[in-house]
């Protein structure tokens, strides 16, 4: 039998479950907001066309608005500075093979309820390899916080105080590690931002965006359902939408689980 | 809908409305022979001259008798009956039929005349106690002003210094309930907790530039609102060439104009249903524009022409507005003292000075106010030659 006849056999039988990693788009959901001097993303807006109404007898449909980052999204390496000169560095020129991948799940949950400017550091990396197996190249590394639980509550969630916003993410080392020793496709969180809130501090600001777009690595923010996620053994299926010279969509995240 | 007093006006009679509206006492004075007169005319009652102009006037006047008028085949005035009038000659003159207000003794003696706009959005004749009275409480002048005492309204943005003034000065004159709109929610603002202590204030999450929430909102609250303040605003400080792109100038007309139009489909039916609902109605929506919305302000292009479409939509508004007796209130300010007229040098419209004027204008009755300096120099030279501001602005 072939790999991908198994495949269909175990997505038919259920043998293979499909879980959404992905929020739902709607004007609610928490965006992000930088200082006001700057440009600004759209946040995810939405306007009716037509309700089988007079504008339209038979049919409904919506006109949607929003920035490439909103919602649960896709970071591609012209997203940022140090990624800008890369080959196939858009949305629409990215191999379509590395959409899909294995997936590392890092269950930070425990540490992120506890301290909400948690970072994810290569020692912890490693400790974790101990327990749960090498991470193999052009793999995802999806980083568990449970923060997508706050989701319902837009203020919990983006965690802001007079200092900026307080969520958990990776430190700098561990970015060099997981791109530089581990050669990882990207990197996943569950808050805005595949950057910890503070990282504006680290150096370099924002690690994770340096240095994953800087090697041509891409990231995936705004996750959830990651604790339904084995530690190994997942596929995720993360293809962003064709936006020439995008620099990131919106989109759906799927990954594949194999049952017990 | 709700009865409205009669509204038919000639062209020329609609110089004491246009006075009005601004709150100011104008009647035709001949310019060749100087008399005032009242009802307006084409021409001079004294000399036939055709060059009569509209001119402020002092206010005092002799009221002469007063009666109560039991009986009126006029709708509006049927259901309120027992109603006062008086005839009042006027220090300047002429002789006029007034509306009066209850704590004006009985004739003879000295009354105030001021000309307001009443239901039907026309000016009438109002003669009030020459002395310091209750003007809130008298129920005749409550039909010709939208007084925020005793009255529920909605501030659409509380994050700004001038949304908390307006939310103060409000709560100050008896308002009975004020919701406060705040975008963002999970950004706490500076003075929130001050707001959130007024015991008027109740706090809810509103975003003009998302339909569904502004709708929901409304279906929230619209049946209660007698008074809308919409003062929420997007102002950076561009000019066409000093910023590249459309985004900035989107996102002002998103909020400055799409906002309003959102929330005039939300809560406009909501308010003309109640614009006749017991003394408590639905009376007035104010609109927060710019004085550059009358002449576009370069260093501010984009702003100015913002508000000049939120302008345009108001007199929309307007229009829609009045069957229902709801006063659409223009406010013109000149740059606000915030951060974005940091470059600008003074005066500045305070946040405090500018609320005041909004309340004060609700009270009397007023239909557009040009607070501060910059908004009445500018004024004055927009009406007298439009051109020439224009191109003085363009230097």
């Amino acid at each position: 039998m072939s790999a991908l006849t198994q495949l269909a056999e175990g997505l038919v039988k259920g043998k293979i479950k499909v879980v959404d990693l992905t929020e739902t788009l709607s004007p609610e959901f928490p965006y992000i907001s930088l200082p006001p001097e700057m440009g600004q993303a759209w946040p995810f807006r939405i306007e009716e066309v037509s309700h089988y109404d007079d504008r339209g007898p038979a049919w409904y449909w919506n006109n949607f608005s929003c920035g490439e980052h909103t919602g649960t999204h896709f970071d591609a390496p012209i997203h940022w500075v140090s990624g800008k000169d890369l080959p196939n560095n858009s949305v629409d020129t990215i191999q379509p093979e590395r959409f899909i991948g294995p997936a590392f799940v890092v269950d930070c949950s425990k540490e992120s309820a506890a301290n909400p400017d948690f970072l994810l550091t290569k020692p912890y990396l490693l400790d974790w390899e101990k327990k749960h197996g090498k991470i193999s190249p052009r793999s995802w590394v999806l980083m568990r916080t449970d923060w997508s639980k706050k989701s319902g509550d837009p203020e919990a969630y983006q965690n802001y105080d007079e200092t900026g916003q307080h969520t958990p993410g990776p430190d700098t080392d561990a970015v060099r590690f997981l791109v530089e020793d581990r050669d990882i496709v990207g990197f996943g969180t569950e808050s805005i931002g595949t950057d910890a809130g503070q990282a504006y501090h680290l150096r370099p600001p924002y690690p994770c965006h340096y240095y994953m777009h800087g090697a041509g690595r891409y990231g995936l923010q705004c996750l959830k359902n990651l604790d339904q996620l084995p530690p190994t053994g997942a596929i995720v299926v993360a293809a962003p939408l064709k936006i020439r010279n995008g620099s990131g969509s919106p989109l759906r995240v799927l990954a594949l689980v194999e049952s017990k | 809908m709700p009865t409205l007093p009669p509204a038919a006006r000639s062209r020329v009679a609609l110089g004491l409305t246009a006075a009005a509206a601004l709150g100011r006492f104008e009647l035709q004075q001949c310019r060749d022979c100087g008399t005032v007169q009242y009802p307006p005319r084409e021409a001079c009652q004294q000399c036939l001259s055709a060059r009569l102009d509209w001119k402020p006037q002092s206010t005092g006047g002799e009221l002469l008798s007063d009666t109560v008028l039991h009986h009126s085949n006029d709708l509006f005035f049927r259901e309120r009956l027992p109603w006062r009038l008086g005839l009042v000659k006027l220090d300047c003159g002429p002789t006029v039929v007034a509306h009066l207000h209850e704590r004006v003794a009985q004739a003879p003696g000295r009354v105030v005349v001021a000309a307001k706009l009443d239901r039907a959005g026309q000016a009438v004749l109002v003669a009030l106690p020459d002395k310091e009275a209750n003007m809130a409480e008298d129920r005749q002048l409550r039909e010709f002003t939208c007084d925020p005492k005793f009255r529920k309204v909605l501030v659409t943005d509380g994050k700004t210094a001038l949304g908390q003034a307006i939310v103060k000065a409000l709560a100050a004159a008896g308002a009975d309930l004020i919701w406060v709109g705040h975008s963002e929610p999970w950004k706490k603002f500076a003075g929130f907790d001050e707001l959130k202590a007024i015991p008027q204030v109740t706090l809810l999450p509103l975003d003009v530039t998302d339909s569904k929430n502004v709708k929901e909102v409304a279906a929230e609250i619209g049946g209660k609102v007698d008074i809308l303040v919409n003062n929420a605003e997007y102002h950076r400080t561009h000019s066409i060439s000093s910023r590249y792109g459309v985004d900035t100038a989107r996102a002002e007309m998103d909020v400055n104009y799409f906002g309003l139009l959102r929330l005039a489909q939300e809560f406009g039916p909501a308010m003309r249903g109640r614009g006749a609902d017991g003394l408590a109605s639905a009376v007035a929506w104010v609109n927060v524009l710019s004085i550059y919305a009358l002449a576009n302000f370069p260093p501010h292009g984009t702003f100015s022409a913002s508000k000049a479409a939120a302008h345009s939509l108001s007199q929309c508004l307007r229009a829609e507005m009045r069957p229902a007796g709801v006063r659409v209130i223009h406010a013109f300010p000149g740059p606000i003292d915030d951060e974005w007229n940091q470059l600008l040098p003074p005066p500045k419209v305070t946040p405090t000075a500018l609320s005041g004027a909004i309340v004060k204008a609700l009270r009397e009755g007023v239909e557009d106010l040009y607070p501060g300096d910059v908004a009445q120099e500018w004024l004055a030279r927009w009406r007298d030659n439009p051109k020439a501001l224009e191109k003085e602005l363009s230097t």
